[in-house]
This record gives structure tokens, C-alpha cells and sequence, in this order.
């Protein structure tokens, strides 16, 4: 009897491994959610850390990482940036093709000259925008993005809690992608190189 | 008697452990590593007349490597906030799980608004894949 069953174990669990097999991902498939169909992200034109505006539309041709977030943010933008700026030196020279864009949620206290301070602690690339708070709530809410401000109780500071993952704007200008908060560098690194493989619809033509 | 109580013990034994081995090592048909949740049409119009049908359940079990693809489509005729992002009518999105945890997510297509998707480890053959199905009996 307990030789039958071990002969059964065996049999079955033969069966089982050549199924598991079967259903490998195949390393094309991009890491990060992803659009179908893909929309046009929404354009914006605002004061950026470079002291000029940046307009998202005049990034076609090149792949925009956009993030949301605030330069006094305790933990989750860090570790954000922190992330990006390693798949930057994971991508090589091909980061050139590769724009990471901040559009703060904390416009009060986030000018041009601070986001470039705070964005050069991860790189110099990097570019900060702000604007007008109900712009950015209008673009926010084009995004899907959510900001709530929260004042402490024991003084007039305040944080902003709000959305934590990122977006992948391909070479003609689709929002392709949302990275989840926590997903790795190297991961990260994957979908861009994807979406850097591919060609614009305009060469394609 | 005695022998008869012993014989009839030994086959059910028998047959627990050949149960058990079934759920443990019998191979999962994977047809689609995909787990597919409609807005439909016409749930905005229901939710603006006051009639707060949930139309999702409020937790969405997912496994590693077997059903580990969410797939969010939005059937209706106004932009959804469904799980993460926002979600334009006709578009669907796809967020693939690679971590085993317990995520909760904002989402306007719940009544309660908000979504908990449950990824499980990957059901490897044997003690896993035991444990797996039988949580999966319960649910």
C-alpha cells in the first residue's frame, strides 16, 4: 500500500513539474501595470527646476518617467527617487533617451530652486516642476493621482499624503505603464528598455 | 469484528492520504494567468440614482504564478478610479503581482470604496499547493 502511493506521489508530481513548465512569462511583457489602449497623457507646460517651463509634449522621442510627489516627504519620494536614480545608472548611455519628471504636490514650499536642491541628491538629471495649486490638482485628477494635505496638530506643519507609484510616457507621448510603489530598480530598468526598443509611430510610418 | 473496524479504517486512511496527495501534487490547469473584473456599463448612472450596487468583491484572491495578472476593464462611460489608477472608458488595465501580500487599493467601483487583492505564494507541488486548494475550498 505505501509503496502504490509512493509510486503515485511520483508519477504525479512528474506530471505537475513539466505543467509548471508551461507557464513561464516571457521577459517582453512589461513588469509594471499596464494600458489598453494606451491614452495620451496628459500635456502640461509648467516652471520647472531648470528655471524654465517644461512642456511634457516636447518630450517626444524620449521616455518619461513621471512621479508625483514633495520634497518633504519623510519616506516614500526618497525611496522613489532613490530607485530611479539607480535604473538611471542601470540604463547607461541610453538614459539619455530617459527624462525622470517630479511634478510636487506641495507647491507652497516646493519652488524651482528647491525641487533642483532636492532632486540633485539623486540627480542632477532630474527634473522638478510646480505650478499653480489648482493646475496641479487639475493635472492630478488627469492622472488619477490623489494629494490630501495633513496639517500636524502641534504646529503649522503639514504633510502631503498622496499617490506613491509612477508613470511610463513612451516616445510618442502614451501613458504606457503605472510602476507600482516597490517595485525595483531593476525592474524598472526592464519596462524602460522595452519601451526604448520600441520605435514612435511617426518613424514607423 | 476487530479485524473488520481495522480493514475499514485502513481504507479510509487510504483514501484521505490519496486525497491528500491529489491536492498536493496534481497539476493546475492554467488556461490564462489572468483574473478578469468588469465596470459595466452603466454603473455610474446606477450609483448617481442612489442605487449603490456592488458590482466586485471586496477581496480578489490572486496566486503566484498561476493567477497573479489583474485585469481591470472598464466597460462604462465615465473615467473609473478602479484599483490604482484611473481608468478611461473602454481601457483596461493589466497590473501583474510578483510579491505575495495583502494589497488594498483605492477604487470608486466598490460600494465601500476600496479593493483588497490577496496574492498568495506560488502553489508548488506538495505542501503548498495542498494548503492552496483547501484555502481556496473556504473562500
Amino acid at each position: 500500500m505505501t509503496r502504490l502511493i509512493l509510486m503515485f506521489a511520483f508519477c504525479i508530481s512528474l506530471i505537475s513539474n513539466v505543467a509548471a513548465e508551461n507557464v513561464a512569462t516571457s521577459s517582453k511583457e512589461l513588469k509594471s501595470g499596464v494600458f489598453d489602449p494606451p491614452r495620451m497623457a496628459p500635456d502640461f507646460s509648467l516652471a520647472s527646476s531648470r528655471d524654465t517651463q517644461f512642456t511634457l509634449s516636447e518630450q517626444r522621442g524620449n521616455i518619461v518617467v513621471l512621479g508625483f510627489g514633495f520634497s518633504h516627504c519623510p519616506n516614500v519620494c526618497p525611496m522613489t527617487l532613490a530607485n530611479l536614480a539607480q535604473t538611471y545608472k542601470n540604463l547607461g548611455v541610453l538614459a539619455d533617451q530617459v527624462q525622470v519628471v517630479y511634478m510636487t504636490v506641495d507647491p507652497e514650499r516646493d519652488t524651482p530652486a528647491r525641487l533642483r536642491e532636492y532632486l540633485a541628491n539623486f540627480n542632477p538629471h532630474f527634473i522638478g516642476v510646480t505650478g499653480a495649486a489648482e493646475d496641479l490638482a487639475a493635472l492630478r485628477q488627469s492622472y488619477g493621482i490623489i494629494a490630501k494635505k495633513e496639517v500636524h496638530k502641534n504646529g503649522g506643519t503639514y504633510e502631503v499624503h498622496h499617490s506613491s507609484y509612477i508613470y511610463l510616457i513612451d516616445r510618442d507621448g502614451l501613458l504606457r505603464a503605472l510602476v507600482p510603489f516597490g517595485k525595483s530598480a531593476d525592474d524598472i530598468t526592464h519596462d524602460i528598455n522595452i519601451l526604448l526598443q520600441e520605435k514612435t509611430q511617426q518613424a514607423a510610418l | 469484528m476487530k479485524s473488520g473496524v481495522a480493514r475499514s479504517l485502513l481504507i479510509v486512511f487510504g483514501v484521505v492520504i490519496i486525497a491528500a496527495l491529489l491536492l498536493a501534487f496534481f497539476p493546475l490547469r492554467i488556461d490564462s494567468r489572468e483574473e478578469v473584473f468588469e465596470i459595466p456599463k452603466g454603473t455610474w448612472a446606477q450609483r448617481m440614482s442612489g442605487n449603490f450596487v456592488s458590482i466586485l468583491p471586496d477581496q480578489i484572491y490572486l496566486a503566484l504564478g498561476v493567477r497573479d495578472l489583474l485585469v481591470l476593464r472598464n466597460l462604462d462611460d465615465v473615467p473609473q478610479m478602479f484599483g490604482p489608477t484611473l481608468i478611461m472608458p473602454g481601457q483596461s488595465f493589466k497590473l501583474p503581482f510578483e510579491l505575495a501580500s495583502e494589497y488594498d487599493f483605492a477604487c470608486t467601483a466598490h460600494a465601500s470604496g476600496q479593493m483588497r487583492v490577496v496574492v498568495d505564494p506560488e502553489p508548488t507541488p506538495g505542501w503548498h499547493r495542498l494548503q492552496w486548494r483547501i484555502k481556496n475550498l473556504f473562500r
